[in-house]
Protein backbone atom coordinates (compact mmCIF):
# COMPACT_ATOMS: atom_id res chain seq x y z
CA UNK A 1 0.00 0.00 0.00
CA UNK A 2 1.45 3.62 -0.66
CA UNK A 3 2.10 5.42 2.28
CA UNK A 4 1.50 9.29 3.02
CA UNK A 5 4.37 12.05 3.01
CA UNK A 6 5.55 12.18 6.92
CA UNK A 7 7.21 15.61 6.35
CA UNK A 8 3.71 16.97 4.80
CA UNK A 9 1.57 15.10 7.90
CA UNK A 10 4.39 16.98 10.23
CA UNK A 11 2.89 20.06 8.25
CA UNK A 12 -0.75 20.01 9.12
CA UNK A 13 -0.12 18.97 12.87
CA UNK A 14 2.08 22.11 13.38
CA UNK A 15 -1.05 24.15 11.74
CA UNK A 16 -3.64 22.08 13.64
CA UNK A 17 -1.09 22.50 17.20
CA UNK A 18 -0.71 26.47 16.29
CA UNK A 19 -2.67 28.43 18.86
CA UNK A 20 -3.46 25.79 21.42
CA UNK A 21 -0.17 25.36 22.40
CA UNK A 22 1.66 28.43 24.44
CA UNK A 23 4.43 28.91 26.58
CA UNK A 24 3.56 26.64 29.76
CA UNK A 25 2.87 23.95 27.35
CA UNK A 26 5.34 20.80 28.34
CA UNK A 27 5.58 18.75 24.79
CA UNK A 28 6.41 15.08 25.77
CA UNK A 29 7.46 12.43 23.15
CA UNK A 30 7.72 8.47 23.20
CA UNK A 31 10.39 7.29 22.35
CA UNK A 32 11.50 6.69 19.78
CA UNK A 33 9.62 7.94 16.95
CA UNK A 34 7.30 9.99 18.83
CA UNK A 35 10.45 11.77 20.40
CA UNK A 36 11.86 12.31 16.63
CA UNK A 37 8.44 14.11 16.01
CA UNK A 38 8.30 16.22 19.66
CA UNK A 39 11.59 17.46 18.44
CA UNK A 40 10.43 18.89 15.24
CA UNK A 41 7.00 20.69 16.57
CA UNK A 42 8.74 22.20 19.69
CA UNK A 43 11.32 24.00 17.60
CA UNK A 44 8.46 24.62 14.55
CA UNK A 45 5.65 25.86 17.49
CA UNK A 46 8.59 27.65 19.24
CA UNK A 47 7.73 26.12 22.53
CA UNK A 48 9.76 27.38 25.22
CA UNK A 49 9.07 25.18 27.92
CA UNK A 50 12.28 22.51 27.58
CA UNK A 51 11.37 19.26 25.63
CA UNK A 52 10.58 16.04 27.60
CA UNK A 53 11.19 12.42 26.74
CA UNK A 54 9.51 9.11 27.87
CA UNK A 55 10.33 5.65 27.46
CA UNK A 56 7.49 3.82 28.38
CA UNK A 57 9.39 0.09 28.76
CA UNK A 58 8.80 0.14 32.26
CA UNK A 59 5.22 0.57 32.19
CA UNK A 60 4.32 -1.52 28.89
CA UNK A 61 1.11 -4.04 30.14
CA UNK A 62 3.08 -6.91 28.06
CA UNK A 63 5.78 -7.07 30.45
CA UNK A 64 4.91 -10.12 31.46
CA UNK A 65 5.00 -11.71 28.34
CA UNK A 66 7.82 -9.60 26.57
CA UNK A 67 10.00 -8.96 28.89
CA UNK A 68 12.53 -6.29 28.51
CA UNK A 69 13.76 -6.69 25.43
CA UNK A 70 14.90 -3.52 23.67
CA UNK A 71 17.27 -1.19 25.18
CA UNK A 72 15.87 1.16 27.35
CA UNK A 73 16.71 4.81 28.04
CA UNK A 74 16.16 7.21 30.63
CA UNK A 75 13.00 8.87 30.39
CA UNK A 76 13.29 12.90 30.53
CA UNK A 77 11.25 15.47 31.94
CA UNK A 78 12.49 18.38 32.27
CA UNK A 79 10.04 20.89 33.57
CA UNK A 80 7.23 20.66 36.80
CA UNK A 81 4.65 18.10 35.76
CA UNK A 82 2.03 19.53 38.58
CA UNK A 83 -0.84 21.43 37.06
CA UNK A 84 0.92 22.07 33.51
CA UNK A 85 -0.82 21.88 30.11
CA UNK A 86 1.43 18.45 28.35
CA UNK A 87 1.38 17.18 25.21
CA UNK A 88 2.34 13.67 24.84
CA UNK A 89 3.71 13.05 21.31
CA UNK A 90 3.89 9.60 19.19
CA UNK A 91 4.18 8.86 15.70
CA UNK A 92 1.36 6.24 15.31
CA UNK A 93 -1.58 5.82 17.10
CA UNK A 94 -2.82 2.10 17.36
CA UNK A 95 -4.03 0.43 20.21
CA UNK A 96 -3.68 2.85 22.60
CA UNK A 97 -1.65 0.90 25.04
CA UNK A 98 1.44 2.64 24.87
CA UNK A 99 -0.84 6.26 25.50
CA UNK A 100 -1.88 4.65 28.36
CA UNK A 101 1.29 3.22 29.48
CA UNK A 102 3.08 7.21 28.50
CA UNK A 103 -0.21 8.76 31.14
CA UNK A 104 0.70 6.65 33.85
CA UNK A 105 4.15 6.77 33.96
CA UNK A 106 3.23 11.26 33.89
CA UNK A 107 1.55 10.76 36.83
CA UNK A 108 4.49 9.35 38.78
CA UNK A 109 6.00 12.74 38.03
CA UNK A 110 3.19 14.48 39.40
CA UNK A 111 -0.19 15.73 38.80
CA UNK A 112 -0.31 17.33 35.11
CA UNK A 113 -3.45 19.71 34.72
CA UNK A 114 -4.53 18.62 31.73
CA UNK A 115 -3.05 16.07 29.02
CA UNK A 116 -3.27 16.25 24.97
CA UNK A 117 -1.98 13.51 22.45
CA UNK A 118 -0.89 14.51 19.13
CA UNK A 119 0.11 11.96 16.74
CA UNK A 120 1.65 11.51 13.32
CA UNK A 121 -1.35 8.82 12.48
CA UNK A 122 -3.80 7.31 13.92
CA UNK A 123 -4.65 3.67 12.38
CA UNK A 124 -7.74 3.12 14.47
CA UNK A 125 -8.42 -0.37 16.16
CA UNK A 126 -8.13 1.04 19.34
CA UNK A 127 -8.15 -0.57 22.56
CA UNK A 128 -8.42 1.63 25.25
CA UNK A 129 -11.05 4.81 25.15
CA UNK A 130 -7.94 7.01 24.06
CA UNK A 131 -8.28 9.55 21.65
CA UNK A 132 -5.50 12.08 19.58
CA UNK A 133 -6.39 16.00 20.20
CA UNK A 134 -3.95 16.65 17.01
CA UNK A 135 -3.62 13.94 14.57
CA UNK A 136 -1.85 14.20 10.91
CA UNK A 137 -4.22 11.95 9.30
CA UNK A 138 -6.14 8.61 9.43
CA UNK A 139 -5.07 5.54 8.06
CA UNK A 140 -6.46 1.77 7.69
CA UNK A 141 -3.34 -0.53 8.12
CA UNK A 142 -4.17 -4.44 8.33
CA UNK A 143 -3.41 -5.95 11.33
CA UNK A 144 -0.46 -7.69 11.87
CA UNK A 145 1.46 -5.07 10.12
CA UNK A 146 3.80 -2.49 11.74
CA UNK A 147 3.52 1.25 10.80
CA UNK A 148 6.46 3.40 12.47
CA UNK A 149 8.24 6.62 11.62
CA UNK A 150 11.92 6.57 10.62
CA UNK A 151 14.48 9.88 10.39
CA UNK A 152 17.57 9.57 7.60
CA UNK A 153 21.04 11.16 8.36
CA UNK A 154 19.31 14.68 6.95
CA UNK A 155 16.37 14.43 9.60
CA UNK A 156 13.99 13.75 7.02
CA UNK A 157 10.98 11.96 7.90
CA UNK A 158 9.21 9.02 6.26
CA UNK A 159 6.62 6.16 7.10
CA UNK A 160 7.38 2.29 6.66
CA UNK A 161 5.41 -0.71 7.25
CA UNK A 162 6.76 -3.83 8.02
CA UNK A 163 5.65 -7.14 9.01
CA UNK A 164 6.79 -8.33 12.35
CA UNK A 165 7.76 -5.82 14.84
CA UNK A 166 11.44 -5.57 14.75
CA UNK A 167 13.81 -7.39 17.00
CA UNK A 168 14.95 -3.71 18.36
CA UNK B 1 26.82 -27.58 29.06
CA UNK B 2 24.74 -24.94 29.09
CA UNK B 3 25.70 -21.62 30.98
CA UNK B 4 22.98 -22.28 34.39
CA UNK B 5 22.08 -19.01 34.14
CA UNK B 6 20.97 -18.63 30.79
CA UNK B 7 17.95 -20.12 29.30
CA UNK B 8 17.82 -21.83 25.64
CA UNK B 9 17.34 -18.69 24.17
CA UNK B 10 20.32 -17.38 25.67
CA UNK B 11 18.89 -14.83 27.69
CA UNK B 12 19.54 -14.04 31.52
CA UNK B 13 16.97 -15.74 33.77
CA UNK B 14 19.26 -16.47 36.54
CA UNK B 15 22.00 -14.18 38.03
CA UNK B 16 24.93 -16.24 40.22
CA UNK B 17 28.13 -15.15 38.87
CA UNK B 18 29.78 -12.84 36.30
CA UNK B 19 32.29 -15.47 34.73
CA UNK B 20 31.46 -16.25 31.65
CA UNK B 21 28.57 -13.54 30.86
CA UNK B 22 28.19 -12.73 27.52
CA UNK B 23 29.25 -8.91 27.45
CA UNK B 24 25.87 -7.67 25.90
CA UNK B 25 24.10 -8.78 28.67
CA UNK B 26 26.36 -6.75 31.07
CA UNK B 27 26.18 -3.90 29.01
CA UNK B 28 22.47 -4.43 28.82
CA UNK B 29 22.44 -4.68 32.98
CA UNK B 30 23.79 -1.17 32.82
CA UNK B 31 22.09 0.22 30.55
CA UNK B 32 19.08 -0.56 31.99
CA UNK B 33 19.97 0.28 35.46
CA UNK B 34 21.18 4.08 33.60
CA UNK B 35 17.35 4.23 33.37
CA UNK B 36 16.32 3.20 36.96
CA UNK B 37 18.39 6.35 38.52
CA UNK B 38 16.55 8.38 36.51
CA UNK B 39 13.64 6.71 38.28
CA UNK B 40 14.96 6.90 41.93
CA UNK B 41 15.46 10.74 41.24
CA UNK B 42 11.75 11.50 40.45
CA UNK B 43 8.88 12.16 43.11
CA UNK B 44 7.36 8.58 42.88
CA UNK B 45 10.14 6.32 43.01
CA UNK B 46 8.42 3.24 41.23
CA UNK B 47 7.22 1.59 38.46
CA UNK B 48 4.91 -1.41 38.15
CA UNK B 49 7.18 -4.06 36.52
CA UNK B 50 6.80 -6.43 38.99
CA UNK B 51 3.26 -5.84 40.58
CA UNK B 52 2.50 -8.74 42.00
CA UNK B 53 5.55 -10.79 41.87
CA UNK B 54 7.22 -11.86 45.17
CA UNK B 55 10.30 -11.69 46.13
CA UNK B 56 12.00 -13.64 49.17
CA UNK B 57 15.26 -12.25 50.65
CA UNK B 58 16.73 -15.96 51.55
CA UNK B 59 19.82 -14.73 54.04
CA UNK B 60 21.54 -17.62 55.37
CA UNK B 61 24.72 -15.15 56.51
CA UNK B 62 24.06 -11.36 57.99
CA UNK B 63 24.23 -8.41 55.70
CA UNK B 64 22.40 -5.35 56.50
CA UNK B 65 23.24 -3.29 53.34
CA UNK B 66 23.04 -5.66 50.48
CA UNK B 67 19.51 -7.15 52.03
CA UNK B 68 18.09 -3.52 52.42
CA UNK B 69 18.95 -2.68 48.85
CA UNK B 70 17.50 -5.77 47.33
CA UNK B 71 14.44 -4.91 49.50
CA UNK B 72 14.71 -1.11 48.00
CA UNK B 73 15.20 -2.48 44.33
CA UNK B 74 11.90 -4.56 44.61
CA UNK B 75 9.83 -2.23 46.47
CA UNK B 76 10.94 0.25 44.08
CA UNK B 77 9.58 -2.15 41.20
CA UNK B 78 6.44 -2.91 43.09
CA UNK B 79 6.79 -6.53 44.02
CA UNK B 80 6.23 -8.01 47.54
CA UNK B 81 9.49 -8.59 49.52
CA UNK B 82 9.28 -11.28 52.02
CA UNK B 83 12.99 -11.32 54.05
CA UNK B 84 14.19 -14.27 56.02
CA UNK B 85 17.29 -14.11 58.03
CA UNK B 86 17.85 -17.58 58.42
CA UNK B 87 20.55 -19.07 60.81
CA UNK B 88 22.68 -21.77 58.78
CA UNK B 89 24.03 -25.10 60.27
CA UNK B 90 26.89 -26.49 58.86
CA UNK B 91 25.67 -30.23 59.25
CA UNK B 92 22.31 -30.13 57.41
CA UNK B 93 22.86 -27.52 54.81
CA UNK B 94 22.40 -29.10 51.32
CA UNK B 95 19.37 -30.87 52.66
CA UNK B 96 18.03 -27.33 54.58
CA UNK B 97 18.62 -25.27 51.74
CA UNK B 98 16.28 -27.22 48.79
CA UNK B 99 13.76 -27.77 51.63
CA UNK B 100 13.53 -24.46 52.71
CA UNK B 101 13.76 -23.23 49.08
CA UNK B 102 10.35 -26.53 48.00
CA UNK B 103 8.42 -24.79 51.00
CA UNK B 104 8.53 -20.68 49.89
CA UNK B 105 8.08 -22.19 46.29
CA UNK B 106 4.90 -23.94 47.55
CA UNK B 107 4.09 -20.09 48.52
CA UNK B 108 4.62 -19.01 45.23
CA UNK B 109 7.42 -17.09 45.22
CA UNK B 110 9.04 -16.07 41.92
CA UNK B 111 12.48 -14.68 42.64
CA UNK B 112 14.90 -15.38 45.35
CA UNK B 113 17.97 -13.39 46.27
CA UNK B 114 20.48 -15.77 48.21
CA UNK B 115 22.95 -15.20 50.19
CA UNK B 116 24.67 -18.18 52.15
CA UNK B 117 28.51 -18.74 53.58
CA UNK B 118 28.99 -21.81 50.98
CA UNK B 119 29.85 -21.05 47.40
CA UNK B 120 27.67 -22.97 44.88
CA UNK B 121 24.48 -22.27 47.00
CA UNK B 122 22.52 -20.02 44.83
CA UNK B 123 23.72 -22.43 41.86
CA UNK B 124 22.23 -24.98 43.78
CA UNK B 125 18.93 -23.43 43.96
CA UNK B 126 19.06 -22.20 40.64
CA UNK B 127 19.24 -25.68 39.25
CA UNK B 128 16.31 -27.40 41.78
CA UNK B 129 13.10 -24.11 41.19
CA UNK B 130 11.08 -24.72 38.01
CA UNK B 131 11.56 -22.65 35.31
CA UNK B 132 9.67 -19.13 36.09
CA UNK B 133 11.34 -18.82 38.75
CA UNK B 134 14.58 -16.70 38.96
CA UNK B 135 17.62 -17.19 41.59
CA UNK B 136 20.01 -13.70 42.22
CA UNK B 137 23.27 -14.48 43.87
CA UNK B 138 23.73 -12.17 46.31
CA UNK B 139 27.10 -13.79 47.53
CA UNK B 140 28.28 -17.44 48.17
CA UNK B 141 31.19 -18.00 50.32
CA UNK B 142 34.33 -16.97 48.72
CA UNK B 143 32.86 -17.34 45.41
CA UNK B 144 30.86 -14.48 43.68
CA UNK B 145 28.62 -11.77 44.21
CA UNK B 146 27.51 -10.28 40.84
CA UNK B 147 25.33 -7.97 41.84
CA UNK B 148 28.21 -5.75 43.52
CA UNK B 149 30.37 -6.33 40.71
CA UNK B 150 27.81 -4.60 38.42
CA UNK B 151 27.16 -2.04 40.45
CA UNK B 152 30.88 -1.02 40.96
CA UNK B 153 31.19 -1.11 37.21
CA UNK B 154 28.42 0.64 36.86
CA UNK B 155 30.01 3.63 39.25
CA UNK B 156 33.19 3.28 37.17
CA UNK B 157 31.60 3.39 33.97
CA UNK B 158 29.70 6.51 35.23
CA UNK B 159 32.93 8.54 35.98
CA UNK B 160 35.21 7.06 33.58
CA UNK B 161 33.16 5.93 30.70
CA UNK B 162 35.85 4.14 28.72
CA UNK B 163 36.98 1.20 29.96
CA UNK B 164 39.41 0.43 27.28
CA UNK B 165 41.86 3.07 29.06
CA UNK B 166 41.42 2.42 32.94
CA UNK B 167 43.59 0.87 35.27
CA UNK B 168 42.19 -0.32 37.97
CA UNK B 169 43.81 -1.70 41.35
CA UNK B 170 41.75 -3.68 43.77
CA UNK B 171 43.50 -3.33 46.70
CA UNK B 172 43.59 -5.80 50.36
CA UNK B 173 42.07 -9.24 51.69
CA UNK B 174 41.46 -10.50 47.81
CA UNK B 175 41.50 -14.09 49.28
CA UNK B 176 38.61 -13.65 51.11
CA UNK B 177 36.35 -11.29 48.74
CA UNK B 178 34.08 -12.93 46.17
CA UNK B 179 33.78 -8.75 45.53
CA UNK B 180 36.94 -9.03 43.89
CA UNK B 181 36.83 -11.83 42.45
CA UNK B 182 33.44 -10.78 40.48
CA UNK B 183 34.74 -7.02 39.91
CA UNK B 184 38.32 -8.64 38.29
CA UNK B 185 35.71 -11.00 35.90
CA UNK B 186 33.25 -7.56 35.38
CA UNK B 187 36.61 -5.71 34.61
CA UNK B 188 38.21 -7.56 31.96
CA UNK B 189 34.41 -8.40 30.27
CA UNK B 190 34.68 -5.05 29.29
CA UNK B 191 38.23 -4.94 28.13
CA UNK B 192 39.65 -3.77 30.58
CA UNK B 193 43.49 -3.53 29.93
CA UNK B 194 45.46 -2.89 33.20
CA UNK B 195 43.86 -5.01 36.62
CA UNK B 196 45.79 -5.19 39.28
CA UNK B 197 45.27 -6.99 42.61
CA UNK B 198 47.15 -5.33 45.67
CA UNK B 199 47.91 -7.08 49.04
CA UNK B 200 49.94 -9.06 51.30
CA UNK B 201 51.36 -12.24 49.99
CA UNK B 202 48.65 -14.31 52.62
CA UNK B 203 45.82 -12.48 51.31
CA UNK B 204 46.24 -12.66 47.65
CA UNK B 205 45.20 -16.15 46.49
CA UNK B 206 47.64 -18.14 44.63
CA UNK B 207 47.21 -18.65 40.85
CA UNK B 208 44.85 -15.24 40.82
CA UNK B 209 46.83 -14.12 37.83
CA UNK B 210 44.77 -16.85 35.56
CA UNK B 211 42.24 -14.19 36.03
CA UNK B 212 44.22 -11.76 33.68
CA UNK B 213 46.03 -9.50 36.39
CA UNK B 214 48.64 -8.20 37.92
CA UNK B 215 49.47 -8.60 41.23
CA UNK B 216 51.56 -6.35 43.62
CA UNK B 217 52.49 -7.00 47.28
CA UNK B 218 53.68 -3.01 47.44
CA UNK B 219 50.91 -0.99 47.43
CA UNK B 220 52.88 2.08 46.29
CA UNK B 221 53.64 0.38 43.43
CA UNK B 222 50.57 -0.87 42.79
CA UNK B 223 48.58 2.50 42.83
CA UNK B 224 51.17 4.40 40.51
CA UNK B 225 49.16 6.02 37.99
CA UNK B 226 45.70 4.59 38.30
CA UNK B 227 42.47 5.31 37.42
CA UNK B 228 39.83 3.26 39.89
CA UNK B 229 41.11 1.82 43.23
CA UNK B 230 38.75 -0.33 44.82
CA UNK B 231 39.75 -0.97 48.84
CA UNK B 232 38.31 -4.17 49.96
CA UNK B 233 37.41 -4.43 53.82
CA UNK B 234 39.18 -6.82 56.07
CA UNK B 235 37.19 -9.83 56.75
CA UNK B 236 37.88 -10.34 60.08
CA UNK B 237 34.66 -12.97 60.40
CA UNK B 238 36.48 -15.05 57.77
CA UNK B 239 40.29 -15.34 58.84
CA UNK B 240 40.81 -18.49 60.14
CA UNK B 241 44.92 -18.62 61.41
CA UNK B 242 47.08 -15.95 61.83
CA UNK B 243 47.02 -14.33 58.10
CA UNK B 244 47.78 -10.82 59.25
CA UNK B 245 50.34 -9.54 62.21
CA UNK B 246 47.45 -7.08 63.43
CA UNK B 247 44.89 -4.30 61.83
CA UNK B 248 47.74 -1.21 62.69
CA UNK B 249 50.30 -3.38 60.74
CA UNK B 250 47.76 -3.69 57.94
CA UNK B 251 46.96 -0.10 57.85
CA UNK B 252 50.64 0.35 57.64
CA UNK B 253 51.29 -0.96 54.68
CA UNK B 254 47.57 -1.68 53.21
CA UNK B 255 45.60 1.61 54.42
CA UNK B 256 44.99 3.77 51.88
CA UNK B 257 46.02 7.19 53.52
CA UNK B 258 46.14 10.87 51.14
CA UNK B 259 49.69 9.86 50.75
CA UNK B 260 49.40 7.12 48.96
CA UNK B 261 46.00 7.79 47.09
CA UNK B 262 48.71 10.91 45.92
CA UNK B 263 50.28 8.47 44.07
CA UNK B 264 47.34 7.43 41.73
CA UNK B 265 46.10 9.76 38.59
CA UNK B 266 44.78 13.15 40.38
CA UNK B 267 41.15 12.18 38.98
CA UNK B 268 41.37 8.93 40.38
CA UNK B 269 38.16 7.49 41.60
CA UNK B 270 37.83 5.53 45.28
CA UNK B 271 35.57 2.95 45.76
CA UNK B 272 34.62 0.47 49.11
CA UNK B 273 31.58 -2.44 48.85
CA UNK B 274 31.08 -1.61 52.69
CA UNK B 275 31.33 -1.60 55.24
CA UNK B 276 34.26 0.17 55.96
CA UNK B 277 36.71 -0.51 58.30
CA UNK B 278 38.20 3.37 59.00
CA UNK B 279 41.57 3.16 60.26
CA UNK B 280 42.61 -0.58 58.96
CA UNK B 281 41.86 -0.30 55.32
CA UNK B 282 40.75 3.18 54.52
CA UNK B 283 41.59 6.13 56.43
CA UNK B 284 38.89 8.71 57.06
CA UNK B 285 40.26 11.28 55.03
CA UNK B 286 40.02 9.82 51.99
CA UNK B 287 36.50 7.25 52.88
CA UNK B 288 35.26 11.03 53.22
CA UNK B 289 37.40 13.40 50.67
CA UNK B 290 36.55 14.72 47.11
CA UNK B 291 37.59 11.49 45.50
CA UNK B 292 35.36 8.77 46.93
CA UNK B 293 32.68 7.37 45.23
CA UNK B 294 31.61 5.29 48.19
CA UNK B 295 28.09 6.75 48.94
CA UNK B 296 27.13 6.95 45.27
CA UNK B 297 28.13 3.49 45.20
CA UNK B 298 25.20 2.37 47.23
CA UNK B 299 22.72 4.64 45.34
CA UNK B 300 23.94 3.04 42.21
CA UNK B 301 23.80 -0.18 43.59
CA UNK B 302 20.04 -0.02 43.88
CA UNK B 303 19.08 0.87 40.04
CA UNK B 304 21.65 -1.87 39.40
CA UNK B 305 19.38 -4.54 41.26
CA UNK B 306 16.39 -3.20 40.09
CA UNK B 307 18.08 -3.65 36.35
CA UNK B 308 19.28 -6.91 37.20
CA UNK B 309 15.36 -8.12 38.83
CA UNK B 310 13.53 -6.55 35.89
CA UNK B 311 15.34 -8.20 33.43
CA UNK B 312 15.57 -11.85 34.83
CA UNK B 313 11.70 -11.56 35.60
CA UNK B 314 11.09 -11.15 32.03
CA UNK B 315 13.25 -13.93 30.75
Amino acid sequence: MSLPDAEALCQALVRQMKGHVGEATGMVGIRTGGAWLAERLHRELGLSTPLGALDISFYRDDFSTSGLRHQVRPSQIPFDVDDRHIVVVDDVLYTGRTVRAAMNELFDYGRPGKIELAVLVDRGERQLPITAQYAGTTLAVPRGKLLRLVRDDSGAFSLVLSDAKPAA
Amino acid sequence: MRNPQLNERGELTHLLTIEGLPREIVTHILDTAASFVGVTEREVKKVPLLRGKSVFNLFFEPSTRTRTTFEIAAKRLSADVINLAIASSSQTKGETLLDTVDNLSAMHADMFIVRHASSGAAHLIARHVASHVHVINAGDGRHAHPTQGLLDIYTIRHYKQDFTRLSVAIVGDVLHSRVARSLIHALTTLGTPDVRVVGPKTLVPAGVEELGVRVFHDMREGLRDCDVIMMLRLQNERMKGPLLPSAQEFFKSYGLTPQKLALARPDAIVMHPGPMNRGVEIDSAVADGPHSVILPQVTFGIAVRMAVMSILAGN
